[in-house]
């Protein structure tokens, strides 16, 4: 939303509705429904093909029961009732029968009404079953840039609002619009029975009257477009204000936000308006345009039969008689009826279909790319160290396998192409891994090199400026610097929630790129500065880090992250329900979960970013003790601010404006008194 | 939001409240300014009703004088008034839509401003009730749900019963004994329908609920996604999700496959009459010879059955309408119920609208989330404050910091004792007023979409440029904004992802900075911050703002040192207050917590960090001991496995 979106909205036009889409950058453009919807939705309805064909079948059926009703009566009285006026001993027989057979002519509408009713329940709830189902699994597959470019509120409005519409295009639209096509189509059948020039007549003053429900039609399907959009709008905004409900409060910002608010609902109510004015129109529009064709019809006629007009039909040529006139009077308003039940179903559909393009648009987001092939395996480590054997079972050593046709030279000739100097860091990053003899193995050691990484996420404007450095095997590493240095971008492109622009990253001497991303992010356990907690027990949380933890795995990584004894006086403790991210708990005390979460993950190697800056130094101190036992000989980066949480690191960087402008031990550093130095004793700032 | 439940069966208990009562009085006061388009509307639409069954008449004599009287000007003459009840009848249906269309949609529009209006209102305690996802749908979904029930009902409620006493009217006229036939519908279509309601009814109550689930599982997933991707916890979220969409699937079939009889209902009535009405014509035209004079005629016939098909077409309205309302039902008591929840937070008949100064007073307070918790989260707490002094808080964590000074603004309510700002209780002020004078960073420090100079204008709406320059670079902010290329106008995204933590803080230290308060209050709120930039935030607090008081929550003993008072935190009590000299001297607590962070460590420190350090050992080979072993035992199990 642009900021323009925060202006209060004065009364606004049509035109300005439709068109100030083009305030919204991160709003679709798009005024219509995508081409192409329509035929995707059908995909989805299609994989009910025998009920759909049952569907369609009944519905004919009971349009035809209903269409029967009407005929019926006539016959009744011509062929059945009349023929006894009169008699003194009439027979009833040919009426019951008659009437029977119309009974059950009725009987097998009524079923067949309740048949597609009952049947379309399955199409249409499962279709937006399988579409909520879809749409969440791609969810899963976007990348971080998707998240961290679009309202979460919006996305969530797709899978409850969005779906909504489809629910009642299918369930209603669509049956209603067969059913009128049905109606139709008899009708115009039996206008062709009767006169064909006639027919003809009333077929131009339908194209006419579709031409003006075209425009109908259109305006309100493009006003649901934008209801649907403008509903997405408002439900991102409340999830922005719920979630920021504490700061809202503590500004006194309630009427500000309710300013807010009620621009964007009058945006929603303004979008509302139009598409439900232009779609109740529909149906009067058509309704008294068929008594304008009736009336030019009875002039027709009366013409006609005034000057015996030569008429034919299917059924043969001759002059137009009275009933022939009669009859097709009656027969044209069934035919422009249904003309309007469909039209106004169309404003439903054209809603729906609005909807379903949103979501198409999220299930069509580009996904994660992952080229990568390497794949990350637990191995039994021979006595020397180097001979390697595959293994389900978690010994303490992984190793990255590679696929049978990679001969473990990709990553050197990716070097190569990119500069001699990242030739040798690969060169050398080869040379020191530990690589089974036929090549296909290499040891997890967490040997981590960066070659001149540049990267920004916008990639005109560089966070990072040619990154080169080491992580050594078992090493743990600091990134210290001011804030906004580019630390956490660092951990982003380890793990490639970004990739990046120049440069390249070498794990165990392999290009993190040919690894497959899963098993990159296996390989690395993160915890982050921002703590995000689900919804579920304590318990629950820490399993997160591998989902088949028992509780007694649980409560270990708990007790060796020092989460324990708070988890223990929580009312419920283990068992406690966490809800709303767990905001009933501090701070620290969320950090410490999200550590136990990564530690019951037991992973390879650990980034550890910003993740005890609201944990008090004391309790620090034995979290990382716990930590530094678990991960020892594994390698471990951790990213602070505190100078006390890096302090013992093997060997600490020291980032400014994504630069490293030093690197060494605390000691080291401290002994050159160079801006490390300045920093610890507070005399310095990197900004 | 606090969140912690005290267990499943107590939260749920507390969500299914029993349904508000007079649902429909409470969501009609949100109709206001819109009432006369909701009462235009019907009256538009009787008039196009009225002209709908006028029409056929007109039809008859047409076709009576002119097609069959062969009589050209009738057909003009009819054909005329035709056209013009077309015209009153289009432009009495167009009024009609456009005025429905106007009073569903403002309707709407009033119910989602009330709504956000009252939730605005709402404590944390309330908030929780509903949880995040469920107002959303709420104030969405649900919303939507009643729009198109007012919606079908203000046109096609009104019209519908119209047509049917009407069209049951002049049946009557014509044959009353016939008409009754219609009648005896009636009770058959009440049962069923009454009885189709009361199954239903419950499972819609559920439906929704499942939906809020479902709004959660996204609404977390998108929140915690770099957790998600970086776990590879893709396919468990999938899961997660697919089970509640599951359930909607179940739950919404079983409810819709009941509804489904509802159609069928109808024709079923409407064709057993007909059939009835055929049979009974017949038997008293043929006794009457067909002869107007003594009874019933062919032509009464067919009249009766035009009538009866209006009936079925007026039914087969009402039919949808109730399905819809059916539906709409479960929405609307749900509207209702966030728009009669009350604050739990209240505010009294003459409220104090003016903080004299900054003092604070804790008066043996006493805090818990829920009744329900066992233990106080804060304990008899006992605190007096001065205006103007600086206070440091130091503790461990959930030592309670967080806690104590969430109630200064009255975030939440003490639960026993009583706190008092400026000498009055907290209780006892107006919420805004109180709130205006206390300013508070919190420990999650959250923006909003919007640009920086938008969401620090949150702090003073009326602030100049300069203000916003000078609140920036007291807190340290205004160095890296000058950075952006955007400056003040760089575009924060939601909950300030792009900018990094430590700019984060200081972006909310100078948001709260520019309300000027009487008290500021900073929850941890520069642990992203480095030291020196930390101690120059300190120094401009103590020369341009002395007369505030200010209280700091922090990690780093620097941070507080200088404070006038510190107060020392465990476990929901004050351990200990004093200056830094004071508790260096009398608490140990503290001197071991400033110990541990500047390293001067002496012999005994170091040997209880030693101690902790071997007990942590311990406890973590116990642990990797344990792993392995469990993983050992599931390996060989599967290894042994395939070895057989």
């Amino acid at each position: 939303m642009s900021s323009a979106a925060t202006a209060p909205v004065a009364m606004v036009t049509d035109e300005d509705t439709l068109n100030d889409d083009a305030r919204k950058p991160g709003t679709d453009p798009a005024r219509k429904a995508n081409p192409g919807t329509l035929k995707r939705l059908f995909g989805y309805i299609m994989k009910y093909k025998v009920r759909i064909v049952i569907i369609v079948v009944s519905i004919i059926l009971a349009a035809v029961a209903q269409a029967g009703s009407a005929l019926f009566l006539q016959t009744l009285i011509d062929r059945y009732i009349l023929p006894l006026v009169g008699k003194s001993n009439p027979v009833w027989a040919p009426l019951v029968q008659a009437l029977v057979l119309m009974g059950c002519l009725y009987a097998v509408g009524t079923f067949a009404q309740w048949l597609f009713n009952f049947l379309l329940v399955d199409v249409e709830q499962g279709v937006m079953k399988t579409i909520r189902d879809d749409m969440f699994a791609h969810q899963q597959t976007l990348p971080i840039a998707y998240f961290d470019t679009h309202e979460h509120g919006n996305v969530m409005s797709r899978y409850t609002n969005d779906t909504d519409t489809l629910r009642q295009a299918i369930s209603q639209s669509f049956p209603q619009m067969l059913s009128s096509g049905v109606t139709a189509l008899a009708a115009l059948i039996a206008m062709l029975y009767l006169s064909v020039p006639y027919t003809l007549f009333v077929l131009v003053f339908s194209a006419l009257l579709v031409l003006i429900l075209r425009v109908l039609v259109s305006r309100s399907g493009r006003y649901f477009v934008k209801q649907q959009q403008e509903l997405g709008d408002v439900n991102a905004f409340v999830e922005e204000a719920v979630n920021g409900q504490k700061v809202v409060k503590v500004f006194n910002h309630e009427d500000a936000m309710q300013a807010d608010f009620d621009a964007r609902n009058d945006r929603l109510y303004d979008a509302s308006t139009a598409a439900n004015t232009y779609g109740n129109v529909t149906m009067p529009v058509v309704g008294n345009l068929g008594y304008l064709l009736y009336v030019l019809s009875a002039v027709f006629g009366g013409l006609a039969i005034l000057g015996n007009w030569g008429n034919f039909g299917l059924t043969g040529v001759g002059v137009y008689s009275l009933g022939t006139i009669i009859s097709l009077l009656t027969l044209s308003r069934s035919f422009t009826n249904p003309i309007g039940q469909v039209s106004q179903q169309f404003t439903m559909v054209m809603m729906a279909l609005a909807g379903a393009s949103r979501i198409f648009e999220l299930m069509d987001a580009q996904p994660e790319t992952d080229e990568g092939t390497v794949t990350l395996v637990n191995v039994e480590l021979g006595s020397d160290g180097r001979t390697m054997t595959e293994t389900d079972r978690v010994t303490g050593h992984w190793a990255w396998k590679r696929e049978a046709s990679d001969d473990g030279t990709r990553s050197r000739e990716a070097a190569r192409k990119l500069s001699p100097k990242a030739l040798e860091v690969a060169q050398k990053a080869h040379e020191q891994a530990v690589t089974s003899s036929n090549g296909r193995l290499t040891l997890l050691r967490g040997d981590v090199r960066f070659t001149d990484v540049t990267f920004g996420y916008d990639p005109a404007k560089p966070v990072l400026h040619d990154i080169t450095w080491f992580a050594k095997p078992g090493q743990k590493i600091a990134l210290v610097g001011a804030t906004g240095a580019g630390k956490t971008t660092i951990t982003n492109l380890i793990n490639r929630f970004y990739d990046v622009q120049e440069g390249m990253i070498l794990y165990d001497g392999i290009n993190v790129k040919g690894i497959r991303k899963p098993d990159l992010r296996r390989s690395l356990g993160i915890v982050l500065q921002d703590v995000n907690l689900f919804t579920g027990t304590v318990m629950d949380n820490i399993r997160y880090g591998k989902l088949d933890a028992t509780d007694e795995e649980c409560i270990a990584a708990a007790k060796l992250t020092n989460a324990d004894s708070f988890i223990r006086m929580l009312p419920e403790g283990y068992n406690t329900v966490l809800e709303g991210d767990g905001s009933g708990l501090s701070q620290g005390q969320r950090q410490l979960i999200s550590i136990a979460r990564a530690a019951v993950a037991n992973p390879p190697a650990l980034i550890l970013d910003e993740a005890t800056s609201s944990i008090d130094t004391r309790t620090e101190a034995v979290v990382q003790a716990g930590m530094d036992n678990l991960m020892q000989g594994r390698t471990v980066f951790v990213i602070a601010h505190r100078l006390s949480t890096v302090r013992n690191s093997d060997v600490i960087m020291v980032l400014d404006h994504g630069r490293i402008i030093e690197r060494g031990s605390h000691d080291e550093l401290i002994a050159e008194k160079g801006e490390y130095y300045q920093l610890y004793t507070g005399s310095l700032e990197l900004e | 939001m606090s969140a912690i439940t005290v267990d499943a069966p107590a939260a749920t208990a507390a969500k299914t409240k029993l349904p508000p009562k007079h649902t429909i009085r409470t969501l009609l006061k949100s109709l206001r300014e819109y009432k006369t388009a909701s009462l235009l509307s019907p009256l538009f639409v009787v008039v196009e009703g009225v002209i709908e069954i006028v029409i056929p008449s007109v039809i008859a004599v047409l076709i009576d004088k002119g097609i069959t009287g062969r009589s050209m000007h009738d057909i003009w003459e009819y054909g005329g008034i035709l056209i013009v009840c077309a015209a009153v009848s289009l432009g009495a249906g167009f009024l009609s839509g456009r005025f429905a269309a106007v009073a569903s949609s403002g309707f709407a529009k009033n119910l989602r401003h009330d709504e956000f209006k009252k939730v605005q209102d709402f404590s944390f305690t309330n908030i929780d009730r509903f949880s995040t996802g469920s107002i959303i749908t709420r104030l969405t979904t649900d919303v939507t749900n009643v729009q198109n029930a007012y919606q079908m009902l203000i046109r096609v409620g009104m019209r519908a019963p119209v047509m049917l006493i009407v069209s049951w009217i002049f049946a009557y006229r014509i044959s009353p004994q016939i008409s009754l036939v219609f009648l005896a519908c009636i009770p058959v279509l009440g049962v069923g329908l009454i009885g189709m309601a009361a199954a239903v009814h419950p499972i819609f109550e559920r439906v929704f609920h499942t939906y809020d689930e479902l709004n959660n599982i996204v609404d977390e997933d998108l929140q915690g996604i770099r957790v998600v991707k970086s776990f590879n916890r893709e396919d468990h979220e999938d899961r997660k999700f697919s089970k509640v969409s599951m359930l909607i699937y179940r739950q919404f079939c079983k409810a819709e496959k009941m509804l489904s009889i509802n159609s069928p209902l109808f024709s079923l009535c409407m064709y057993t009459s007909l059939i009835t009405i055929a049979w009974i014509g017949a038997r008293q035209i043929v006794a009457s010879g067909n002869n107007a004079a003594v009874g019933l005629t062919t032509g009464d016939l067919t009249a009766l059955v035009t009538y009866a098909m209006q009936i079925m077409m007026a039914m087969m309205m009402l039919s949808m309408i109730f399905v819809m309302v059916i539906i709409s039902r479960a929405s609307a008591e749900r509207i209702c119920s966030v728009l009669t929840e009350e604050s739990t937070i209240r505010e009294v008949a003459t409220p104090v609208k003016d903080v004299k100064d900054g003092s604070i007073d804790f008066d043996h307070v006493s805090f818990r989330y829920s009744v329900n918790s066992e233990k106080p989260v804060l304990d008899d707490i006992d605190l007096h404050i001065r205006s103007g002094q600086t206070v440091g808080i130091i503790g461990g964590t959930g030592s309670a910091k967080s806690s104590l000074v969430q109630l200064i603004p009255r975030l939440y309510d003490v639960t026993e004792g009583s706190l008092k700002v400026g000498g009055t209780d907290v209780r006892d002020y107006d919420l805004v007023s109180l709130r205006d004078q206390v300013a508070m960073v919190l420990q999650k420090n959250i923006l909003f979409s919007g640009t920086i100079a938008e969401n620090l204008r949150w702090g003073n709406p009326d602030a100049t440029d300069e203000e916003i320059r000078h609140a920036c670079q007291l807190a340290q902010a205004d160095g890296f904004i000058q950075e952006f290329p955007d400056k003040y106008d760089t575009w924060i995204e939601q909950g300030g992802t792009n900018v990094s933590g430590g700019q984060r803080q200081r972006l909310c230290i100078a948001r709260a900075l520019l309300k000027k308060p009487k008290i500021l209050i900073l929850d941890d709120s520069t642990s992203a911050v480095d030291t020196k930039t930390d101690k120059l935030i300190r120094e401009a607090f103590h020369h341009e703002i002395p007369d505030t008081t200010k209280i700091i929550i922090a990690q780093r003993v620097a941070s507080v040192e200088e404070s006038d008072m510190i107060i020392v935190m465990h476990e929901g009590r004050v351990l200990d207050k004093g200056t830094h000299d004071e508790l260096m001297a009398s608490c140990e607590e503290y001197r071991s917590i400033y110990e541990s962070q500047t390293q001067q460590h002496s012999a005994q420190d170091l040997d209880k960090e030693s101690q902790d350090w071997h007990e942590e050992e311990a406890e973590a080979a116990a642990f990797k001991q344990q792993y392995m072993h469990d993983e050992a035992a599931a390996g060989t199990k599967t290894e042994g496995g395939d070895a057989r």
